[in-house]
């Protein structure tokens, strides 16, 4: 057994761990702390792929400022407690049984499909040079059109967080 | 035992059915958010997998076009929570459905 596979079995068990983490602690900060954990074991996965790029950037984006936009959510609800009403046991027995059903039929559909060895040797097609060109010569246009998307995602939280006028009719219906 | 591209096959197909179990499982919208999330991140990393497979950068990028989307979803459907909050007080998504109504 070398260095690759246990590193892949220690990060996949922690990943796994603690994803069901996260579907299963009440507190919603727990959840949170242990989605952190899960893409901290994905990002091992990455460096281990030889995607250092990749790693930094979902550490980055992902550990470091969704998750702390979660967070801040979180706190700014005061919902750090478990006051959570839980779904009835036949809901959850459901969702827990639609979900395993859908792994096992996924898992029957790829059991065929002919696995080959991961080349551990590093590679550089993860490193940032190689990635820039490929994205400034290929993929140029997508990356044109994210800019809209994301200047599109940034008017519509403000327009969609904007504290609404109280209309006139609706205060006129209070007084009487 | 040589880690086989099938491994990884199976562990983002496990993190992608704990996603799928803990959105039908939970009340909290914050939380299905977050298992929404944790689904993006298992195609992410079948993604990853399969460029180391292939030699192929291009599959990288796909997964950083993902993390763009990705965090631009946040940023709306965050506010989309916060501003249910105000409203109704809670974010318990069995009150949303007054919206069938």
């Amino acid at each position: 057994m070398d260095i690759y596979s246990i590193l892949f079995w220690v990060l996949s068990v922690i990943a796994v761990g603690s994803a069901l983490g996260v579907i299963f602690s009440r507190n919603p900060v727990n959840s949170v702390m242990f989605l952190i954990l899960t893409f901290f074991a994905i990002s091992g996965h990455y460096i281990l792929m030889n995607a250092q790029f990749l790693a930094i950037v979902n550490i980055i984006v992902y550990a470091g400022a969704i998750m702390v936009l979660f967070l801040f959510v979180i706190m700014l609800m005061n919902l750090n407690a478990d006051v959570e009403p839980q779904k009835g046991q036949l809901v959850q027995l459901a969702g827990v049984i639609s979900g395993g059903v859908l792994f096992l039929v996924v898992l029957a559909a790829i059991k065929s499909a002919k696995g080959e060895v991961i080349d551990t040797h590093s590679t550089d097609i993860g490193l940032i040079a190689n990635l820039g060109r490929v994205l400034f010569t290929k993929y140029v246009l997508p990356f044109e059109i994210s800019s809209v998307l994301f200047l599109s995602a940034m008017i519509g939280a403000v327009v969609i967080g904007k504290k609404e006028p109280v209309h006139e009719g609706v205060k006129d219906e209070q007084h009487n | 035992m040589p880690v086989n591209s099938s491994h990884y096959l199976f562990l983002s197909l496990l993190l992608f059915s704990i996603g799928i179990m803990g959105t039908l499982m939970r009340r909290n919208a914050i939380i299905i958010f977050m298992c929404i999330e944790l689904m993006l991140n298992a195609v992410n990393l079948l993604l990853v997998s399969f460029s180391k497979q292939y030699g192929d950068a291009d599959a990288q990028l796909f997964v950083f076009f993902i993390m763009v989307v990705a965090a631009a979803e946040v940023a709306v459907g965050l506010a989309i929570i916060v501003m249910m909050y105000r409203k109704v007080h809670s974010v318990d998504i069995n009150i949303l459905n007054r919206l069938k109504h």
